[in-house]
């Protein structure tokens, strides 16, 4: 069992554990993923690492609840357990093991949207810890669904915070703060590393490739044993089909052919998933996809 | 059996009937019973130079259990075999026996083999239900030994160096022990709380630990194991690895599968059960691909699901990998067969999901490499079956995050760990290897025999080598 040492609720449906799991901790880098199951009967489900603490042997998660198993997963408290916890899993960020020297002549540009904050947030600190001052733009729906913004603050050089409803900071997409830095305020950025809603990803990498900006993506595609065993989270770059569990989960974004991978998600996730899956999983879907609202 | 019973046959052996079992998870073969079990194992003849014997890769002593068994003594038989396995109620289930034991066996040439299998099953779940336990070492040497992977290689590994009085942890990457016995080899053919579990326990109870949720060369590398946690020696028998695809159009289309997630969500994750959050495709038609012991699996779980399944192989009856009683029991079932048929192109529809598989017509030409007449295109046969699942089950190949990690272990070009086939011996110091992840995919049987080999190879290695 591994304990959950603190749980908070950070906005609507969002939520970060803190979880005892010393292996992990020791050996997590940014860039790589947990797989978490809650109990017995649950799914085993893919997060990304938020924040680790190699001491006392932690690593933050942070997940949204959108289905049965994350559902239950929001109940839990400080002092209970998740059953398994297994990582990390994936590929280190490649900036992780470069050369110092030569990461800090570039300039970085982190975009993340909505939940993707949390898994961009630990490669914003590494820069930081590392010296290296990188700029950061934040994107949600609206003010209450954004997370970590004050740790971000900490971390990165510039931050820029937009919602789409102009609840706070700038009004608009991140693609709007991206085209503002680079079209009217003239930055350069060497790499972009995007975390988001895949639909996100998307648009900022048609509109770095405009940009000329090599940009980094983040997947997150349905898994099962997240070792590379089941081929399930197969994805297209480029013309070859990668596992993003042991060739991801990041990508270079301008190759990731994302129209496949959103029908891939689609299998679970949107309006017409949900109505395909009722149909076609028929009595054996009892929820616990972590997408259709389950047995609701 | 009237009269003068027909001593050239097996007893024949009790099974679910086709059509119940079609549509349930329970046990298809039902074993035999006491009285059973001593009428077949009086057709053996007890030869001198057992055959069957060298038939067996992990070299049970096959006559001396059966001669137990007619006895009644099933305790002293169940003592027989522990010697040499200790997976016993696994390997009387899945083991290919048809070209092992029972294909050596003298009354096999005028009749039917004598059927070891069923007797070994028999002997190990009576065993079992009437609590017999190996037993623990009374002390141990101190050495300690980490097994990667607690499949079949690294659970037999485990227990012979139990045995022999070392520590051994086992390392497992999944929630659940058991490797392929867990996630790939379905209920209906191997119970999982009923046989795998208990013989799982029974490793445990030599003394072996198991530690879920570490996967070696992430968690935790194999040089940090023998650097930092005292590991005197190692021995990865971490499995067959990625799977593979035919890279033909529309494989990335929702609803086709890998064998193994199919499987892992059934097997491991039980998706078949209502009370697990895990969901499967409720498939009506499902095209399974390949022809090995995986294919007849995926193809009669989908059936017990409730689909129509057509396994699609591309050579002949003849050359069907899978065991002989599966492609029997599929049959049996209603799995229909469409041999000589080859996969061309899957088929979407407006949503990307499946819709239908393109394939063409195939027959046999001259003989490959691999010895089987090499299957060719027939021209202009190509047509369509209609599905809206396809499950690829067409083998693996090995996952690299074990080599990729660990200084000084080598690797062949298909990428497979080399390693000594008599001690498992690799090109690293203190590290041996065995099972799917040296061979390629093969037999549970297979990698029992390596995990065997490995146990040695290591205690001779580690007896060799003077305290520190």
């Amino acid at each position: 069992m591994y304990q959950i040492v603190k749980a908070e609720k950070l906005a609507d449906k969002i939520y970060l554990c803190v979880v005892e799991a010393p292996r992990v901790a020791r050996s997590c880098e940014p860039g790589e993923f947990v797989i978490v199951k809650m109990d017995e009967e649950g799914e085993r489900i893919p997060l990304t690492i938020c924040d680790f603490d190699r001491e006392k042997g932690t690593v933050t998660i942070v997940f949204q609840t959108v289905g049965a198993s994350t559902e239950k997963m929001a109940s839990l408290k400080a002092g209970d357990a998740f059953r398994d916890f297994v990582g990390p899993l994936g590929n280190p960020s490649d900036f992780v093991k470069e050369d110092l020297e030569s990461l800090k002549q570039k300039k970085y540009l982190f975009v993340a949207g909505g939940v993707g904050a949390a898994p961009v947030y630990p490669q914003v600190k590494w820069m930081k810890e590392h010296g290296i001052d990188a700029d950061v733009i934040v994107g949600s729906k609206t003010k209450d669904l954004l997370i970590l913004t004050k740790e971000m603050e900490e971390a990165a050089g510039n931050l820029y915070i937009t919602t789409d409803d102009g609840s706070f900071g700038n009004k608009g997409m991140v693609t709007s703060v991206i085209e503002e830095l680079v079209e009217k305020q003239g930055k350069h950025y060497d790499v972009c590393v995007a975390i988001g809603p895949m639909i996100m990803m998307k648009f900022v990498c048609l509109l770095t490739k405009k940009l000329e900006i090599p940009t980094i993506v983040s997947l997150n595609p349905i898994m099962v044993d997240g070792t590379g065993m089941c081929g399930a989270c197969r994805v297209t770059v480029g013309d070859k089909v990668k596992f993003a569990c042991v060739d991801g989960p990041e990508f270079d974004g301008h190759l990731v052919n994302f129209d496949e991978a959103m029908k891939r998600q689609q299998m679970y996730k949107t309006q017409e998933g949900r109505a395909m899956l009722r149909l076609k999983e028929g009595d054996t879907h009892h929820g616990g996809c972590g997408h259709c609202g389950g047995d609701e | 059996m009237e009269g003068k019973r027909d001593m050239m046959k097996k007893v024949p052996v009790r099974e679910q009937d086709p059509k119940v079992r079609a549509a349930n998870f329970k046990e298809v073969c039902l074993g035999y019973n006491e009285i059973e079990a001593v009428a077949e194992a009086e057709r053996c003849l007890n030869c001198k130079n057992a055959k069957c014997v060298a038939g067996c890769p992990v070299s049970i002593d096959i006559p001396a259990f059966i001669q137990e068994v007619k006895a009644g003594n099933f305790k002293g038989a169940a003592e027989v075999i522990a010697k040499s396995s200790a997976l016993p109620a696994v390997c009387g289930r899945v083991c290919p026996q048809e070209t092992q034991c029972e294909g050596q066996c003298v009354r096999g040439i005028k009749g039917e083999a004598v059927s070891i299998g069923k007797l070994e099953r028999f002997v190990a779940d009576w065993s079992r239900e009437h609590g017999f336990v190996p037993a623990a070492p009374e002390k141990t040497n101190g050495k300690k030994v980490a097994v990667i992977g607690s499949g079949p290689a690294g659970l037999t590994c485990a227990g012979d160096l139990a045995k022999l009085g070392y520590e051994v942890t086992i390392f497992e990457a999944l929630h659940e022990p058991g490797g392929v016995l867990t996630y790939g080899i379905p209920e209906f053919r191997l119970p999982k709380d009923g046989v795998v579990q208990p013989e799982i326990d029974n490793v445990r109870k030599l003394g072996v630990t198991i530690e879920t949720n570490v996967v070696i060369g992430k968690s935790v590398t194999i040089d940090e194991l023998m650097e930092e946690e005292g590991f005197q020696a190692v021995f990865i028998g971490s499995g067959a690895g990625l799977p593979k695809f035919m890279g033909i159009p529309g494989e990335n289309a929702n609803g086709v599968f890998s064998a193994n997630e199919y499987l892992t969500r059934s097997n491991l994750m039980k998706a078949f059960r209502e009370d697990y959050d895990t969901p499967i495709m409720d498939a009506k038609k499902v095209v399974v691909v390949g022809g090995g012991n995986v294919a007849m699996d995926a193809a009669r779980t989908a059936l017990r699901l409730g689909a129509e399944v057509h396994i699609v192989y591309r050579r002949s009856e003849k050359e069907l990998p899978a065991r002989a009683e599966e492609v029997h029991h599929a049959k049996e079932e209603g799995i229909i067969f469409d041999l000589l048929t080859n996969p061309a192109e899957i088929l979407t529809d407006e949503n990307g999901w499946v819709k239908g598989i393109i394939c063409r017509r195939m027959e046999l030409g001259e003989p490959d490499e691999s010895g089987r007449r090499r299957p060719v295109e027939v021209a202009g046969s190509e047509f369509e079956i209609e599905a809206d699942t396809v499950i690829m089950a067409l083998g693996t190949s090995p996952n690299p995050l074990i080599s990729n990690t660990t200084k000084g272990l080598e690797i062949n070009r298909w990428k497979c760990i080399i390693a000594d086939e008599n001690n498992g011996k690799t090109t690293k110091e203190g590290v041996y290897a065995g099972g799917d992840a040296v061979t390629g995919a093969a037999t549970v049987i297979l990698a029992m025999e390596a995990g065997r080999a490995g146990a040695r190879g290591i205690d001779e290695y580690l007896s060799g080598k003077t305290e520190s």
